[in-house]
């Protein structure tokens, strides 16, 4: 369980260290699979942003067997730890944001580092759209970002894309955090 | 003199094709006044007497099938119905020639319903007469009978028979509702998130006999029965992408029409059961309604355009199909001919507009979700008169209208009472009734 936490960390280390702008986390990317991993990232003090916690482990990174733990991991392991940032989006938009962007090229560093891992990205909607329409806007919002990872040099067929529209929620909440944190593009390992 | 008997010799055959036409039970050939009205101005007032149990095991049975008539009859508010502790108060009879006219008179009843069961073993023989309450005949009078499993099934076809004799009404009472549902609490196996199944759930108009058609535990979702109301179309994950089913609920048997490997969903079957409307991203292309045959041959490709075009709806006569579409900015309605052609657009007042159902004859409307305020309500599109009129006024969040097959009434689901549970409604924003309690509930479709 502790090494579980560990290469958790230390794959959130991998991403803030091949992203320069990882630090820059978008308010609803405090919620990570799975919503019970939230409780750790989310602020308990308010010194401690999310950013501040993936700083206090870099030390982890300079463990030599990294890539081997990591290769070593089931993929359920992997996607449970995931590291892998969803790209969130605004209402009834399936446009990236520079927020959006950082986090989809953050994500495409992980793939061209792991070469041989196929992806699904995820379309999500949240309850605000109607249920039938959001299917075919998260859909889209897979679209966009598998778009931008192929633009980025990631070939086409290592990411499949389905959408759930507003199934799935990541926070079952009827609110604006709530909501922002379900309008999202979520990346799953399917093969590595 | 000719003249006054060509005359009286019209007005006879007038009268004589009155009598054949009305004349549908042929227990009544004589008579000439089938049809029960009301004072001038008002709807017939009906009763509902608890029906007779002839036998004593049937006792259950008879009160079931008063109450479900009566809500039955209720159901279509082409009748007042008389309350049930009110009608209570005139003394029960055994026999039909026992009824006490005169006090149903007095509690202003214009017809009465005189009903016994018998029940032996799992057989049940249910007798039901109409009683005009003024001229004391009876007007109707039907025997059903058959398996004991499903007494409700007796007086849904009662009150279909009794609209159908007396205001020429294609009642609902015998059809169905599909919807998607998480009421089994159920998660999907595997993955590494806990993610709730939801499963295609069907159940008859008024919300009993609930039954779930499909069982692979993963998502299945955006239900549409087939005209002949053997199967439902829906939307399943089981795949790992949504890809379209076909659950032919009376044999047990699911059939996937698609194309596999490539996203399919919303699929809605053509007026004639013969053709299927979807949504696809197939080709590298974003959403787009596609139409093939029900077998999947003849794929065609409807709309191409690039941006959003999804929840398609056949016009009763299949030529037509409206759908939503975010060509424009915002999701709108839509129009386009069955071969692609004549596209226009609908809706020009609202922020946003899906879920658009075309209306049975003799109708011509589209329901759609329309969003109001934080989240959505019911409205619709009258087509001949290019207006929309709102159906439901903000109470929780309303989406996903389904017509009833005579028109009359929308299915939708609300968050008024908390969760999402289906109700109906009358298309006068009148009747609201809850279907579902258990669990979330959502896209219902209504059947034929």
């Amino acid at each position: 369980m502790r090494r579980v936490t560990h290469l958790g960390w230390l794959l959130l280390v991998l991403v803030a260290t091949t992203s320069a702008c990882a630090r820059r986390v978008p308010a609803p990317a405090a919620a990570p699979t799975p919503p019970s991993s939230t409780a750790p990232a989310a602020p308990s003090t308010p010194a401690a942003p999310p950013a501040q916690r993936v700083e206090d482990v870099l030390p982890v990174a300079q463990q030599p067997l990294a890539e081997d733990a990591i290769g070593s991991r089931s993929l359920d392991d992997l996607n449970r730890d995931s590291p892998f940032r969803p790209v969130f989006f605004p209402l009834d938009s399936s446009d990236l944001d520079d927020a959006g962007r950082r986090v989809a090229q953050a994500n495409s560093d992980i793939l061209k580092r792991f070469a041989s891992w196929v992806v699904t990205i995820e379309g999500h909607g949240d309850e605000r759209g109607t249920t039938e329409y959001n299917l075919a806007l998260s859909e889209r919002r897979a679209v966009t970002v598998k778009t931008y990872l192929v633009s980025l040099g990631i070939a086409p067929d290592r990411i499949r894309i389905v959408s759930y529209g507003e199934e799935f929620p990541f926070d079952p909440g009827h609110n604006d955090a709530a909501w922002a944190a379900n309008r999202r593009a979520q990346f799953l390992i399917t093969a590595k | 003199m000719t003249q006054v008997f060509r005359w009286m010799l019209t007005a006879g055959m007038a009268v004589l094709a009155v009598t054949v036409i009305t004349a549908q039970a042929p227990q009544q050939p004589t008579e000439l006044e089938l049809v029960i009205s009301g004072d001038p101005g008002s709807p017939p007032r009906y009763a509902v007497p608890e029906f007779v149990a002839a036998t004593p095991e049937a006792a259950e049975v008879a009160k079931t099938l008063s109450q479900v008539l009566w809500d039955d009859l209720n159901f279509e508010r082409e009748f007042y119905m008389i309350p049930r502790d009110t009608a209570a108060t005139v003394p029960a009879v055994r026999t039909a020639d026992q009824i006490p006219f005169p006090a149903w008179r007095e509690l202003g009843a214009d017809a009465v319903i005189f009903g016994s069961v018998q029940q032996t073993g799992t057989t049940v023989t249910v007798q039901m007469r109409l009683f005009n309450v003024r001229t004391r005949q009876s007007v109707m009078a039907k025997e059903y009978s058959g398996s004991a499993a499903n007494p409700r099934l007796y007086a849904h076809t009662m009150s279909d028979d009794i609209h159908q004799q007396q205001r020429a009404l294609r009642g609902v009472a015998r059809t169905k509702l599909a919807f998607s549902s998480n009421r089994n609490r159920e998660r999907v196996v595997g993955g590494v998130q806990d993610r709730e199944v939801k499963e295609i759930y069907i159940a008859d108009y008024d919300g009993a006999n609930v039954r779930r058609i499909t069982t692979n535990r993963q998502l299945n979702i955006t239900p549409a029965w087939s005209p002949d109301a053997r199967t439902v179309a829906y939307t399943s994950y089981r795949r790992g992408y949504p890809d379209i089913f076909l659950a032919l609920i009376y044999q047990g048997v699911q059939e996937e029409p698609t194309t596999k490997g490539t996203q399919n969903y919303l699929p809605v079957f053509s007026p004639d059961g013969t053709r299927i409307a979807f949504v696809s991203s197939r080709g590298g292309s974003d959403s787009e309604i596609y139409v093939m045959n029900r077998d999947g041959s003849n794929v065609r490709r409807i709309t191409n355009n690039p941006g959003i075009d999804v929840t398609p709806t056949w016009s009763p006569t299949g030529a037509q199909i409206a759908f939503t579409s975010d060509r424009a900015g915002t999701p709108q309605i839509y129009i386009v001919g069955a071969d692609g052609l004549n596209l226009r657009r609908l809706t020009s007042g609202e922020s946003y507009a899906d879920r658009p159902t075309w209306s049975p004859a003799p109708f011509n409307e589209i329901a759609f979700s329309a969003r109001t305020g934080r989240g959505y309500d019911i409205k619709v599109y009258d087509l001949a008169a290019g207006q929309t009129r709102q159906v439901t006024f903000g109470e929780g969040s309303n989406e996903s209208p389904a017509y009833s097959p005579n028109g009359r009434h929308l299915a939708f689901s609300s968050t008024r009472t908390g969760k999402v549970q289906i109700f109906t409604i009358g298309r006068d924003g009148k009747g609201l009734t809850q279907v579902t309690r258990d669990g979330d509930n959502y896209t219902p479709a209504w059947s034929n």
